[in-house]
């Protein structure tokens, strides 16, 4: 520091301290709630000493909350958004900073204007596309009166359905998270900040387009990339809304949603130790993945400002 | 902008480009006009018919008064969530940032709630402020001398709501302000503490300033946040009520689409709300190609 303030430097670190345990307090008690079985923990107020019943919530938890199935379809969906969106970004990016062709800049606003419109906006409509995919093409079929041709070559009448629906897949749960731009919008922004010379020397050395891809972009962008997989990944875990809207089945339930079922009702037993524990167990691979890779995501998360 | 050294093919960039364009016309434009279009029309219940009637779902809306006490529960709980997180993050960025051995642990210590589930968050409070067996709800009682009870009272639902949402938001703010803080030149502070200035004085005349972009963006950031982000906690912990008291505006379109089964004011909804956020966009390109800063 620039002068000596001891004052100030002891309350820096007294502030620092309390600002850390007020973050923090939540989780620490609901750590010790879940080490504690029911009689304690509907105590009040709760003693502060851990017990020993951690691993019997978890278990309860793992059994009543269906966990093992619902993390793994977390799992799944997150893994598949961040999958999906680099690498749907990471082509479309190139495609719009390396070729020169007609529609690049119809497609580079069309696809720019999605940059921050979230699934929150616009959940009707995309549940509706969801239950039937093949909805727009169906609209087209009748406005162009298809039926009636097909009727009138077929000699009698047939009726047309077109019908795909992803409700209750994966497929649903992931494909329209993807649809955000903002994954190519950063890896544009970085592809033109790399020298120019790369690419002519690449092509001097008789590279494909493909191959400068492969061999030096992608490789460029590993930082990059390793940003994103947290974000995503934590995004993708985290989803709340569209999960809820398209699963009806409880076996394609996602963790954060299952959770619900945990809460203890005005009239149960209040087994907070239980839903804690759950909880606890569903919040843990995204906060690992924040604390491993922090180097990596806090570069992104910041670079996402620019 | 495109580079100078360029790629020629017919077919591939249009391929490259291809899963991009598919994704986005199926699950963005398409459902995008889609809502515009239920917007304006009626349709009964069953889907079977539907009739253009221009705004009438706006107009009725706008008359509606529990959408307008909609848009003012929500506004108030943004601010509140904002300003709240923003403050307490800025608060101990800036005590981390002077802790100069500590930062890393400390940046540790702090980032993760950032990857805890809105909804989680929901859960961890709504067992804290649990009327009968809290223990900040418990806190609250003693020292306030207030009856607590987020079931029955909505301002009480509201602080429920708001603690929930502005925990989970700070560790996102200190990542921005520590950063931001970081890459101030500590040329200048010194310049001013040469100068006599004392650090209140320095914090406020030169870190603040200089802070002006960070602290416009994740006030942009915060404010989509509390709008959008924050549904899962809504869901979890008041769904809504008591009385209303909580639903916001993401929270009401969702209860009148899927639960009321009311398209074309759903449908509305969903435009007012797509409006307000390209509007926000705007004014956050605007400003940013501005690059708010020091100015006088």
């Amino acid at each position: 520091m620039v002068e000596k303030t001891p004052i100030l430097d002891t309350l820096t670190y007294v502030f620092l301290i309390a600002g850390i345990i007020i973050v923090g307090f939540p989780i620490i008690y609901a750590v010790i709630a879940a080490t504690l079985p029911i009689e304690d923990v509907s105590r009040v107020p709760m003693p502060f000493i851990p017990g020993d019943q951690f691993w019997v919530n978890i278990r309860e938890a793992w059994v009543r909350g269906d966990l093992g199935n619902h993390l793994l379809n977390s799992f799944i969906m997150a893994s598949g958004i961040t999958l999906g969106k680099i690498v749907v970004s990471l082509l479309g990016a190139f495609s719009i900073v390396y070729f020169d062709y007609r529609f690049r800049t119809v497609v580079f606003v069309s696809v720019f204007c999605t940059l921050m419109l979230p699934v929150e906006v616009r959940i009707l409509p995309t549940y509706e596309m969801a239950a039937n995919l093949l909805g727009p093409l169906q609209e087209l079929w009748r406005f162009l009166h298809l039926d009636g041709i097909v009727s009138w070559i077929a000699g009698h009448e047939i009726e047309m359905t077109l019908e795909w629906s992803i409700l209750d897949s994966y497929t649903g749960l992931i494909m329209p998270l993807i649809a955000s731009a903002t994954c190519t919008f950063l890896f544009r922004q970085f592809f033109l900040t790399i020298p120019e010379e790369l690419c002519e020397a690449a092509k001097m050395d008789g590279a494909s387009a493909m191959t400068f891809f492969r061999k030096i972009l992608i490789p460029l962008s590993k930082t990059n990339i390793a940003a994103l997989v947290v974000i995503e990944f934590v995004y993708g875990w985290n989803q709340y809304l569209w999960p809820l809207l398209i699963t009806t089945k409880p076996q394609m339930m996602t963790a954060v949603i299952g959770l619900q079922h945990l809460i203890p009702a005005a009239d149960d037993l209040p087994y907070w130790n239980v839903a804690l524990a759950g909880s606890l167990l569903v919040m843990l691979p995204p906060v690992l993945v924040v604390l491993f890779m922090q180097r990596w995501f806090v570069k992104g998360l910041v670079e996402r400002e620019k | 902008m495109i580079k100078r050294s360029l790629f020629s093919s017919k077919t591939l960039p249009y391929l490259l480009i291809l899963p991009q364009i598919v994704v986005t016309l199926t699950f963005f434009y398409w459902p995008a006009a889609q809502g515009l279009m239920q917007s304006v029309m009626r349709s009964d219940p069953f889907g079977q018919h539907s009739t253009f009637i221009w705004f009438a779902n706006f107009t009725a809306l706008f008359k509606d008064p529990l959408y307008l006490k909609s848009i003012a529960t929500t506004v108030f709980f943004s601010v509140c969530v904002t300003v709240s997180s923003i403050s307490i993050g800025l608060f101990i960025a800036t005590m981390a940032n002077r802790a100069l051995k500590a930062k890393a642990v400390v940046r540790t210590a702090l980032i993760w709630p950032y990857a805890v589930a809105p909804a989680i968050s929901g859960i961890l409070w709504l067992f804290l402020l649990h009327p009968s067996y809290g223990i900040v709800a418990l806190g609250i009682k003693r020292w306030f001398g207030v009856d607590w009870n987020p079931v029955l009272r909505g301002s009480d639902a509201m602080v429920m709501i708001i603690m929930a949402s502005a925990w989970k938001e700070i560790s996102y703010n200190f990542v921005f302000f520590i950063a931001g803080l970081q890459a101030i030149p500590k040329s200048l502070i010194e310049a001013a503490a040469i100068d006599g200035a004392s650090p209140f004085r320095r914090f406020w005349t030169i870190t603040v300033p200089l802070l002006s972009p960070t602290l416009f963006f994740v006030t942009v950031m915060n404010i989509i946040y509390a709008f959008f982000d924050t549904f899962g906690v809504v869901h979890v912990m008041t769904q809504g009520g008591p009385g209303g008291a909580t639903n916001t505006l993401v929270y009401k379109v969702y209860q009148d689409g899927f639960i009321g089964l009311n398209m074309g004011g759903s449908a509305a909804q969903s435009v007012v709300l797509m409006t307000l956020i390209i509007v926000i966009t705007v004014i956050q390109f605007k400003y940013v190609e501005q690059k708010v800063q020091y100015t006088g």
